[in-house]
């Protein structure tokens, strides 16, 4: 990560926190990175791609963790976007990225959300898509898209 | 077609972003899954939904969906209606349900997500 936390070149430096479970609030902070990215004046496509990115990941924050922070710099020739949350963890990453896998629960389901899709939605937004868990302490999403 | 002729169509009252009603829909998708919604879905969509919870609307301003019609008469909340004020997206309400209302559209020659 330490790469990608080098602030020097960036032009801009975000980090919001997210509540888990709060739903009311849900989707806030992707909208204020969608926002940021529009006034920039970046593609439609790559903004879009962004956007779709953050809300998934902020979703999972909200849906899954106990809480973390969504962070977000732009540098001149790309966007990196990641979450840090205090855990639960995911105990098995690869099942975790399968399409169709979810261990979201049914009041989760009956929101729209939960079926599977977010994680492997995400790695298709991505150019780099990084996720490293350890169960009982967090998970960390490292995502890269490139500007030009 | 844009969403005046969509609202015609289905018999939908709109409900948010009047002055957006001219806007051309370049596709259709019916769906409560958010989650699908954002994996499938290309923008400039209109979205059908029986779901009237705000995520529908986060969903809609991610994707920039050309607007959001809720089926089966089910009417959103202020909460909703508020954020998609403030979002100027267009969100509509129909009496028919989700299949009818996406059959009448299909059969105008709107096509899905996968077809454009």
């Amino acid at each position: 990560m330490a790469g990608y936390a080098d602030s020097s070149e960036a032009k801009m430096n975000l980090s919001f926190d997210v509540v888990a479970r709060d739903f009311a609030a849900a989707g806030e902070v992707s909208s204020k990175i969608k926002r940021v990215l529009r006034q920039i004046g970046l593609p439609s496509s790559i903004t879009r791609r962004a956007a779709i990115a953050a809300y998934e990941a902020e979703m999972n924050l909200v849906i899954h963790s106990v809480g973390g922070k969504v962070l977000f710099s732009v540098y001149p020739d790309r966007i990196v976007l990641q979450t840090v949350d205090d855990g639960p963890g995911i105990e098995n990453i690869e099942l975790a990225m399968t399409e169709g896998f979810s261990t979201a629960s049914e009041e989760i389901r009956e929101m729209g959300f939960g079926a599977g899709m977010g994680l492997p939605n995400i790695r298709n937004c991505s150019d780099d898509f990084q996720i490293k868990s350890t169960p009982g302490k967090g998970t960390e999403l490292t995502v890269i898209i490139h500007i030009r | 077609m844009n969403i005046a002729d969509i609202a015609e169509a289905i018999g939908a009252e709109v409900l948010t972003g009047k002055d957006r009603l001219q806007e051309t829909v370049a596709s259709i998708c019916g769906a409560d899954l958010m989650s699908d919604v954002l994996a499938f879905t290309k923008e400039q969509t209109l979205l059908l939904t029986g779901l009237t919870n705000i995520q529908v609307v986060r969903t809609a301003e991610m994707l920039d969906l050309a607007g959001i019609v809720f089926v089966r008469g089910k009417r959103p909340g202020p909460d909703l209606l508020r954020l998609a004020e403030e979002a100027d997206l267009p969100t509509l309400v129909t009496r028919l349900p989700l299949y009818e209302a996406c059959g009448k559209l299909y059969q105008l020659g709107l096509k899905g997500c996968s077809e454009i």
